[in-house]
C-alpha cells in the first residue's frame, strides 16, 4: 500500500486531466506521476530520511507528497509562519532532510544543519540532485506502515509534536470515503488551506482518486478566494471557519453574488459559529454544505454532516432533528465511533464522555511517543461529545478544556451554544479561570455582532433561564474579535489568559 | 491456494488485473483471474497460461469486488479482461454508497 496507487490510478483511469492548477501553471495526471518520479529519483540521490516542504500552496506540494512516497520519504510540510529559530530546531529532528522552499528562503536556510535546501523551481524540474532522470518505474515500496507525511502541531506550549499518518492511514481513507473517478469533467476543487494542515493533504488524495481538478489558492485571503473560486470556476472548497467568516464578511460587504459554479462547500477545522453557516447558506442558496469533523491523528474526517442532513435540520420542526444543525454528523461507514466515561465505559447515547474513534485510518501516534491506540484498536481522541439516539455526533470541546468547578464539570461548548443563541453576539469562548472558592469559575469572552448591544448583567440572566446556575459566566468581558490561530483554531489558553490577567 | 494479508498487491497470470486486498478473510483463499491462481504483483506469470473463456468478462479500474459473505473485497487497480473468483465463485462488483465531500 502507498499513496502512488492513488496517483497510478488516476493515470490509467483520467491521465490527460489536468490534475493541479496554480495560478499560471498546471500539471496533468501524467505530467503529475512523472514529476513525481523526477522527483523522487533526486529525493533517492539526495540521501535525505526526510522530505520536507516550506512553502505556500504550489505545485511543489503535491510533487513533494508523491514523490516521497515514490522514494519512501516521509513527507513533512512545514509551517511557512515558523520563525528561523523554530525551523532550526525542527529542521534538526528530521535531519538529514531534503528542503524544498521558495527561491526567496532559499539563501537563508542554506546553512542549516543535515538540511539540503532546493528551490521550489529546482525541485519540480526534478532537478534536485540527479539531473534529468528517465521515465521511472512503478517501484515504490509497499509496505503499509512506512510513514507517508509527519505534521509538526502548532506546539502552543512546549516543542511540536509530529503526528505520524503512514501509508495504510491516508490510503484507507481514501478508499473508505472516495469513489474513484468520480468527478464530473467539469469539477474543480479549491484547496486553500496551509499543506501543513491534515486537510490540505487529504485534499490533494481526495482530488486525485476522484478525478478532480485541484484548485490551489498560494495562501488565504478572502479576497483571493473569491477572485480564484470565480476564475477558474471552482465548483468543491473546504474551509475552515474562520475563513468562511471573511469570505461572508466581504460578499456582505461589496453586496456581490457568491461565486456560481460553487456547489460544494465543506467545512471543518474547528468549531463553526451559526451566524456564519446562517449567513453562509442565504449567500450559497444553491451550494451543497457538508461539515467534516476530524484530526490529524485520523487522517481527516471521520464524521460528516452532509447536504441532507443541513437542509433536514434548516427546515425540521422537531427541536431533536433542528439541533443537528450543530451536531458534525455521522461517522463515516468505515469509521466506529464510541462516547466513553472516565472509567473507560461506553456511554448510552445522550451521554457526555470522551469521543473515541476506531477505523483503519485512525494513526493516533506521535512520533517518539509511541501509539495512544489501544489493543482494541480504539483512539481516544481528547474531543468531549455526545451521540443522540440516531447516532448523530456533537462535539463539546476539548477534554482539557472542561471547566471543574465545586467538583462539577461543565462542558464550555455547551455555555458558549447558549451564549451564540443569543441575538447580540457573534462570537464568544467560554473558559475556566481561578476561584478561591469553587477551584473553577465560569469566564466568557464575547464579541457582539455590529451595532448590536448587551451588557454582561443581561447575557449572564439570559445564559441562567436556559442552564443550571452553576453554568452561569461569573465573569463576562468584550473584545472586538477572538484569538484564533491561521487555520481557525480557537487559542483557549489565550483567552483565559487575557481572562485571568483582566481580573 | 493463500493467506490473503490487507494491502498486498496481486496480479493476474492472464490479462492485465491487478488488485489490492482491501479486506481478506483469516482461511485460505483460492483466488483466481481469468480461471488462473492471481501472483504476486512482481512475480513472472507462468509461460502459456491463457484466460478461460468462462472467466473473461473483465475488471474495471477503481471497482471493489466481493465475495458472497463480504469476507474478501479487492480493489481493481489495473483493469484487464479476465474476471476474478474465488473457489470457482465469480466475485461481484460492490456498489459503493457516495458520500459528499468533505475535503
Amino acid at each position: 500500500m502507498n499513496l502512488m496507487m492513488l496517483l497510478e490510478m488516476a493515470v490509467s483511469g483520467f491521465g490527460e486531466r489536468v490534475a493541479v492548477q496554480n495560478v499560471g501553471a498546471a500539471l496533468r495526471y501524467d505530467e503529475l506521476f512523472a514529476a513525481a518520479g523526477a522527483a523522487a529519483a533526486g529525493i533517492e540521490a539526495s540521501g535525505c530520511a526526510h522530505v520536507a516542504v516550506l512553502d505556500e500552496n504550489s505545485l511543489a506540494v503535491p510533487v513533494g507528497l508523491f514523490a516521497s512516497a515514490w522514494a519512501g520519504k516521509p513527507f513533512v510540510p512545514l509551517n511557512y509562519r515558523l520563525t528561523d529559530s523554530e525551523l532550526e530546531a525542527l529542521a534538526a529532528r528530521i535531519a538529514p532532510s531534503l528542503l524544498v522552499t521558495s527561491s526567496e528562503r532559499a539563501g537563508a536556510l542554506a546553512g542549516l544543519p543535515g538540511t539540503t535546501v532546493v528551490t521550489r523551481e529546482a525541485f519540480l524540474a526534478g532537478g534536485a540532485a540527479a539531473g534529468d532522470a528517465p521515465a521511472r518505474e512503478p517501484n515504490w515500496p509497499m509496505d503499509p506502515d512506512a510513514i507517508a507525511i509527519l505534521l509538526f502541531t502548532s506546539g502552543t506550549t512546549g516543542a511540536p509534536k509530529a503526528a505520524v499518518i503512514r501509508h495504510k492511514h491516508l490510503v484507507s481513507y481514501i478508499f473508505g470515503s472516495v469513489e474513484f473517478g468520480a468527478a464530473g469533467d467539469d469539477d474543480a476543487a479549491l484547496v486553500s488551506v496551509p499543506p501543513y494542515h491534515i486537510a490540505a493533504m487529504a485534499a490533494i488524495a481526495s482530488s486525485v482518486y476522484s478525478g478532480r481538478r485541484l484548485v490551489q489558492l498560494p495562501s488565504f485571503s478572502a479576497e483571493a478566494w473569491i477572485e480564484t473560486a470565480r476564475r477558474e470556476h471552482v465548483t468543491h472548497a473546504f474551509v475552515v471557519p474562520t475563513m468562511l467568516g471573511r469570505i461572508v464578511d466581504v460578499l456582505d460587504q461589496r453586496s456581490e453574488a457568491a461565486p456560481a459554479r460553487l456547489r460544494a462547500l465543506s467545512y471543518g477545522g474547528g468549531k463553526m459559529p451559526l451566524p456564519v453557516i446562517e449567513r453562509a447558506m442565504k449567500l450559497f442558496p444553491t451550494a451543497d454544505f457538508t461539515n467534516a469533523y476530524g484530526l490529524t491523528e485520523t487522517s481527516s474526517t471521520i464524521a460528516i454532516l452532509g447536504p441532507d442532513d443541513h437542509r433536514a435540520a434548516a427546515s425540521a420542526d422537531e427541536p431533536a432533528v433542528r439541533r443537528r444543525l450543530t451536531s458534525v454528523g455521522r461517522p463515516l461507514p468505515s469509521v466506529e465511533v464510541e462516547i466513553r466515561d472516565p472509567s473507560g465505559q461506553s456511554v448510552e447515547p445522550g451521554g457526555s464522555g470522551e469521543i473515541c474513534v476506531r477505523g483503519e485510518q485512525v494513526s493516533g501516534e506521535y512520533l517518539g511517543r509511541g501509539s495512544l491506540v489501544d489493543r482494541d484498536g480504539w483512539f481516544p481522541t481528547r474531543d468531549a461529545g455526545f451521540l443522540d439516539e440516531d447516532g448523530y455526533l456533537f462535539l463539546e470541546g476539548r477534554i482539557d478544556d472542561v471547566i471543574v468547578r465545586g467538583g462539577e464539570n461543565l462542558s464550555p461548548g455547551e455555555i458558549e451554544e447558549v451564549l451564540l443563541a443569543h441575538d447580540a453576539v457573534a462570537d464568544c469562548a467560554v473558559v475556566g479561570i481561578p476561584d478561591e472558592e469553587w477551584g473553577e469559575a465560569v469566564a466568557a469572552m464575547i464579541v457582539l455582532r455590529a451595532g448590536r448591544t448587551a451588557t454582561a448583567d443581561e447575557l449572564q440572566r439570559w445564559v441562567r433561564g436556559r442552564l443550571r446556575s452553576s453554568r452561569m459566566p461569573q465573569r463576562i468581558e468584550f473584545r472586538d474579535e477572538l484569538p484564533y490561530n491561521e487555520t481557525g483554531k480557537l487559542l483557549r489558553r489565550r483567552v483565559k489568559a487575557d481572562l485571568t490577567g483582566a481580573s | 491456494m493463500a493467506r490473503l494479508k490487507t494491502g498486498t498487491r496481486l496480479k493476474s497470470a492472464v490479462c492485465n488485473t491487478q488488485v489490492m486486498i482491501v479486506a481478506a478473510p483469516d482461511a485460505d483463499v483460492d483466488l483466481a483471474c481469468g480461471g488462473q491462481p492471481m501472483i504476486d504483483a512482481a512475480a513472472t506469470p507462468p509461460a502459456g497460461a491463457v484466460i478461460s473463456p468462462d472467466a473473461a468478462k473483465g475488471t474495471v479500474l477503481g471497482k471493489r469486488y466481493v465475495n458472497a459473505d463480504g469476507k474478501l473485497e479487492l480493489l481493481c487497480i489495473k483493469p484487464g479482461e479476465g474476471s476474478l473468483s474465488v473457489a470457482g465463485e465469480a466475485l461481484v462488483l460492490k456498489e459503493a454508497k457516495p458520500l459528499p465531500s468533505s475535503d
